[in-house]
């Protein structure tokens, strides 16, 4: 989620200590390193031939509508099962609610950072209790813990309408979102980071433990990424692509075994280690997706 | 839901069509040191910005400072120990060879930047990608840094077709009595010993290679390690381990050549891939060192057959005295107790190895509420077997210092021999 607004102090110190720093020095240290060529990545060749800074800036025109069309269909699609989930918490239906809550958040979660991009959304739907002032918080987390942990969709009423409202808005403000290729790449690995810091560590679904779809419909999210950018990244890097290509089959091939019906399997049924390939599955394949940047132009 | 400390690159093309975000808080984030450091401030900053890619000054790095990576034999083996040790072992997710032939292709690439100071990779200041170089030992001398590669016995079952190239003393080492082995602290297919006389530079190697490992090995274990430094001991004398005591006094003279062709180096003795390289044994030694701390000096200095103090065999005043192991007293007891450590490592004088231990302290076990400390054990040997496991097999059964000590770790690597520029670590076994 998104705070940029509320911290602008914060930042700008934590700017002073690291940003500073690192210009400083690098500045300093040039001649050191230049005509250095060492690969920074093992079997990837992340470091773009010089030529291809001078040719012609990609043309992304056609990825970002393709990309603005998939995410008003994950919208749509995020808004009706929401309504549904939200209709069975109001209704009183517990277990109803429950097998609604994880598939409906999937399509909310593959395109994450385009909520993150819209203000307060983010928070208000997707908060976990800690993330925001106790008063303030609402959204899935809430009626998360009230089915798991309380058992009940008492009381939840009022909140189900705020999330379905808040969905609602979501829906009408992509429509204006200024989507552009930077976004797309950072989009992609910030998809992964957020299975990195929360999905991993079984933190994000704390009460139902449906982490595994949130982990899923996140790598599924940065996989759309990929594909729509994979025409322009293959010609300025082929090894590149089909590098990440390769990383995202084997990390889909580490979820497999773990799908359960139509859904996944709770994730407190993972073993330690299990969890730990997962994660190095994750690392390997987000390194070489972090270089995707390669074909901004400069 | 993100977490909160990660919100600079969002928002960016949404906010900030013409100068990113990024870039914006990067050059404010210069100012603001500039003026912090009453240097030039922002015009110094930027002009120094506009020059990125030119050539500038690089920090005066004294040749006493480098320890070349490039040779016939690997560094890090008979160079004196640096200050500090970030020890990592990695399991090969691949099962493909030529992607760990790839992998220390872009291994010994990394490790010629990093032992001499220099940034990792070309893409250091593309605005549009993570740096190649993690960035933490920018501007720091090479501090001495040395890598040492090895593979462990596991590379040669049969995922990579090896299984014939296995020198016959590569096997993991036999149980010895005592051992209290974790799993998490032994084993690996590979392993990469980081030294420098700096943990920041020691860190930022392994932090790196492992970086540059991902997707064909991950870490199995790591462990950091250190000793006293030059600069807290300027002569430069023998090392002490946690116990208090000199460790490392009986070693052979890595300064001369003939020795280090006897116990280190290998020869023309098969497999030919491991000529000029050595094996190496690693022990993870925790220290009891609360009941250390209970016994008395005569009990300590009996354990380990050595004065505390100079580190001189009991009886004699001079660190480096022969160990004289028929001395007895008057009743006709042995001067050195047979059962101490320095007499049952020593032997009959003839079986060395030369030994480059660390200390570690990870810090507290929460069971006990004591402190995990102990020994990073390491030692290199042409024959794994007749030098480590023979010493080992009458310490384990009979030295006194058995008591105060536990070994929860083991491993073993075999060590390539040096590579030359142009060529790559392992290419005498994966090329």
């Amino acid at each position: 989620m998104k705070f940029s607004y509320a911290f602008p102090a914060g930042l700008l110190a934590a700017s002073i200590l690291f940003a500073g720093c690192g210009n400083d020095n690098n500045s300093n240290n040039n001649g050191n390193h230049s005509g250095n060529e060492a690969a920074a990545t093992a079997g990837t060749a992340t470091n773009a031939p010089a030529a291809a800074a001078a040719a012609p800036s990609a043309d992304f025109t056609s990825a970002i509508e393709q990309y603005r069309a998939y995410v008003i269909e994950q919208c749509d699609e995020f808004v009706k099962q929401t309504e549904a989930f939200t209709n069975a918490v109001k209704t009183g239906r517990l277990e109803d609610a429950k097998a609604l809550y994880a598939p409906a958040r999937m399509h909310y979660e593959r395109i994450e950072p385009i909520a993150e991009a819209l203000g307060d959304l983010d928070p208000n739907i997707d908060a976990r209790e800690n993330d925001v002032d106790p008063a303030e918080w609402r959204g899935f987390h809430k009626i998360e813990q009230a089915l798991w942990q309380n058992s009940t969709t008492d009381g939840m009423a009022e909140v189900a309408d705020q999330l379905l409202k808040d969905a609602q808005l979501l829906r009408a403000k992509v429509e204006t979102v200024d989507i552009d290729e930077s976004l797309l790449v950072t989009g992609a690995v910030e998809l992964l980071n957020e299975v990195s810091s929360s999905k991993v560590t079984g933190e994000e679904e704390r009460y139902s433990h449906t982490d595994l779809y949130d982990f899923v419909a996140n790598v599924e999210g940065a996989q759309k990424i990929y594909e729509l950018l994979k025409p322009e990244l293959t010609k300025k890097d082929p090894s590149l692509a089909q590098t990440i290509g390769e990383r995202f089959d084997a990390l889909l091939a580490e979820l497999a075994p773990f799908k359960s019906g139509d859904g996944y399997v709770s994730y407190e049924k993972l073993k330690e280690d299990e969890v730990r390939k997962l994660s190095q599955n994750l690392d390997a394949l987000a390194e070489p997706l972090s270089n995707m940047g390669t074909i901004l132009g400069v | 839901m993100k977490p909160k400390d990660n919100k600079e690159a969002k928002g960016a093309p949404i906010f900030d069509k013409k100068l990113s975000r990024r870039e914006m808080l990067r050059l404010t984030g210069a100012s603001g040191l500039g003026l912090l450091l009453g240097g030039g401030g922002v015009s110094g900053i930027l002009a120094a910005r506009g020059a990125t890619g030119q050539a500038a000054p690089a920090p005066q790095a004294s040749s006493a400072d480098v320890i070349p990576f490039y040779g016939s034999h690997q560094a890090g083996i008979l160079t004196p120990a640096q200050n500090f040790l970030c020890f990592a072992a990695f399991d090969l997710t691949t099962t493909k060879l030529a992607d760990v032939q790839k992998l220390f292709q872009s291994w010994t690439e990394a490790a010629a930047a990093l032992t001499s100071g220099s940034l990792i990779g070309s893409a250091n200041d593309n605005p549009n990608l993570p740096p190649s170089d993690t960035g933490e030992a920018d501007g720091l001398t090479p501090s001495k840094c040395t890598l040492t590669f090895g593979v462990g016995p596991a590379m040669f079952d049969g995922r990579f077709g090896l299984a014939a190239q296995r020198p016959s003393t590569l096997a993991d080492l036999p149980p010895f009595a005592g051992d209290s082995l974790e799993p998490q602290w032994c084993g690996g297919d590979l392993c990469v010993q980081a030294c420098a006389d700096d943990m920041q530079v020691a860190f930022h190697a392994i932090r790196n290679l492992a970086r540059i490992a991902r997707g064909t090995a991950v870490l199995r274990w790591t462990q950091e390690g250190f000793q006293r430094t030059g600069h807290a001991d300027p002569k430069g004398g023998t090392p002490r381990n946690l116990l208090g005591f000199k460790d490392g006094t009986g070693n052979p003279d890595a300064t001369n050549d003939t020795e280090m062709r006897e116990v280190v180096w290998c020869g023309s003795e098969p497999p030919p891939w491991m000529k000029g390289g050595t094996y190496m044994a690693v022990r993870r030694v925790r220290l009891r060192i609360e009941v250390w701390d209970r016994s008395t000096l005569s009990d300590q200095e009996a354990t380990f057959g050595r004065h505390r103090q100079t580190g001189a065999p009991i009886g004699a005043t001079d660190e480096f005295a022969k160990l004289n192991l028929d001395a007895a007293d008057a009743e006709g007891k042995p001067v050195i107790p047979p059962d101490s450590h320095s007499a049952l490592a020593h032997g009959d004088g003839t079986v060395k190895m030369l030994r480059r231990s660390y200390s570690f302290s990870s810090g507290m076990d929460l069971t006990t509420g004591q402190l995990d400390a102990g020994l990073l054990f390491i030692s290199f040997q042409k024959d794994l077997v007749k030098q480590f496991v023979s010493i080992q097999k009458r310490l384990s059964k009979n030295d006194r210092l058995n008591e105060y000590m536990v070994h929860t770790g083991s491993a073993v690597f075999a060590c390539f021999p040096g590579v030359r520029e142009g060529g790559y670590i392992g290419e005498t076994l994966l090329g």
